[in-house]
């Protein structure tokens, strides 16, 4: 059995609106996707395609080779999926959800209580299990969602946003969780909190209007932007034409900008070409020729900056 | 599939009774069937041994209870989002709309089964006939879930509680007032005579009457069948749609 899940070339349309416009992507199991994108830009529509919730105007959903169109109810079994917002049936207590999902996931006997215990645990709502689960914070709500979605130990995660909401401590919790589980599962998994594509996401889809804008690792969407690795320099404006002009001379740099620029200082911004790494050289001009420098320091720039760059 | 069927029912009932929407449904019930009994219907004064008065409240009271119960079938799961984590659960849409069809028809049954004290008090009183007390509370089980399966599939169409509520309403009466006479003499010698036959046919009330009559008629239970099983169907393909709309 294939151990992945394939989205390919999905559309979808609501009227007018093209919310999603050919989105692929291939999670395999010990990888982890972090789907990104503005609110609004057709994440959650495509993870409901790819759950069977949403039928796509075209592409499929193929999981673990079992298509989602042909053989709905194969390929759920294979899923676990934490909609967004966490919903579930509020006027029901904690362990009366677990074991409604346990009854449909078809466990029953020993292996039942087994399985409820370990998602308990895992999703650590031990001393939430008889309250009801309309009456519980926002951060246990959501991680009762999650307890629910990994029960069956699915081969497939998809995650709509499961860190929305909590607090920092919560949030570490669920990335720690999310990483553990991701040894033997793929994962999905969509969220605006950039930090979180560093801390957990082996690889990145950006979407932008269902679109999609960039797909590859974290580094390579930095990379998207000119201003990744560029130097600022501080200088008096009396050396700044002779800096310009000596810097220039470096091959790996593509322009140089002096910005505000005022009666003692100047702040010139040195942009290499694709990406490199240039305070060596940089350096060694400003040690070489003595330049009375202010401050000089390398932009390394932030994934919320690169995602703004690409997205409005 | 009876598995999936009866795990979704399970959770229903449940979640009825884990809320006051169980016991106030039952006891408003039981409460207006007895006083539209004992003061429209002047049970005591007839001074007959039969459930006559009792049972002809049932349509007017089930078109509006019926109604209050099957509007957050489908509604309730748009608005708080679970039909989300319903649907994509690996049951079929047959499976949970005939799951929570039953629960919800289930319900109707104990409220039903509840009023049995209007029974032991005609019996107390006099010497009815038992089998037409049993066909006529057959007649308006088989109404109520006739309501219910319109009222599940108008509910799968919004969100809105009220919204589905006022249109199973509206739609549950028109198959009531169709056998009325006001209605059907209305409509005479505008259409064709066979038009009114077959509208007329349609009226759940004068089937609901055969049954209170005494009569378990085959015609009569093929037509709450039949409609039943369309109207849940409908219910199935509007939630089909709605998935790829």
């Amino acid at each position: 059995m294939e151990n992945r899940i394939i989205l390919d070339s999905l559309y979808k349309s609501f009227g007018e609106l093209q919310a999603v416009n050919n989105v692929s992507m291939t999670v395999e199991v010990g990888e982890i996707l972090g789907f990104i994108g503005p609110n609004g830009s057709g994440k959650s529509t495509t993870m409901k395609m790819a759950t069977g919730y949403l039928k796509a105007d075209s592409g499929t959903s193929t999981v673990c080779g079992v298509n989602m169109e042909i053989n709905p109810k194969e390929a759920k079994k294979l899923i676990g999926y934490l909609p967004e917002g966490a919903p579930a049936y509020g006027e029901m207590t904690t362990i009366g959800f677990l074991n409604f999902i346990a009854d449909i996931r078809g466990y029953y006997g020993k292996k039942r209580a087994i399985q409820i215990d370990k998602a308990v645990e895992r999703a650590r709502i031990k001393h939430v299990l008889h309250q009801q689960i309309d009456t519980l914070s926002k951060g246990y709500k959501r991680r009762v969602g999650l307890s629910q979605a990994i029960m069956h130990e699915p081969k497939i995660l998809i995650l709509d946003e499961p860190t929305d909401g909590l607090d920092p401590n919560q949030k570490h919790h669920v990335r720690e969780l999310i990483t553990e589980i991701s040894k033997t599962t793929a994962i999905i998994v969509s969220t605006h909190i950039l930090e979180e594509v560093d801390a957990v996401c082996s690889s990145v889809l950006l979407i932008n209007k269902g679109n999609v804008v960039l797909n590859g690792s974290s580094s390579e969407l930095r990379s998207k932007v000119e201003s990744n690795n560029s130097i600022m320099i501080k200088i008096d404006p009396k050396h700044s034409e002779d800096l310009k002009r000596l810097l220039l001379t470096i091959s790996s740099i593509s322009k140089i900008d002096v910005l505000n620029e005022t009666e003692s200082n100047v702040n010139i911004n040195v942009y290499p070409k694709e990406n490199r790494v240039i305070l060596t050289e940089v350096a060694k001009i400003i040690a070489d020729q003595k330049f009375p420098v202010k401050d000089i320091y390398q932009n390394h720039i932030a994934l919320d900056e690169a995602f703004r760059k690409l997205t409005v | 599939m009876l598995g999936n069927i009866y795990i979704i029912l399970k959770r229903e009932t449940k979640g009825y009774f884990s809320t006051p929407l169980a016991y106030i449904f039952i006891s408003i019930f039981c409460g207006l069937t007895a006083a539209f009994t004992f003061y429209l219907g002047a049970f005591l004064e007839r001074g007959q041994a039969d459930l006559f008065p009792f049972f002809e409240s049932h349509p007017w009271l089930l078109v509006l209870l019926v109604p209050s119960i099957s509007m957050r079938l489908w509604a309730e799961e748009r608005k708080t989002g679970s039909i989300e984590l319903l649907m994509t659960l690996p049951i079929t849409t047959f499976e949970a709309v005939i799951g929570k069809y039953l629960a919800a028809w289930v319900m109707i049954a104990i409220a039903l089964a509840l009023t049995f004290p209007m029974w032991i008090t005609v019996n107390i009183l006099g010497n009815p006939d038992n089998g037409v007390v049993m066909s006529s509370y057959l007649g308006s089980w088989l109404l109520a879930g006739q309501f219910l399966a319109i009222g599940s599939a108008l509910s799968a169409m919004t969100k809105n509680q009220v919204i589905a509520f006022v249109i199973s309403t509206a739609a549950c009466f028109l198959f009531v007032m169709s056998g009325v006479e006001a209605v059907t003499g209305a409509i005479e010698g505008l259409v064709p005579n066979y038009v009114i036959s077959i509208f007329s046919s349609m009226s759940s009330l004068d089937h609901f009457y055969e049954f209170v009559k005494g009569v378990i008629d085959l015609r009569s239970l093929l037509f709450y069948f039949t409609s039943i099983i369309f109207w849940l169907l409908l219910n199935i393909i509007i939630i089909n749609i709605k998935k790829a709309a």
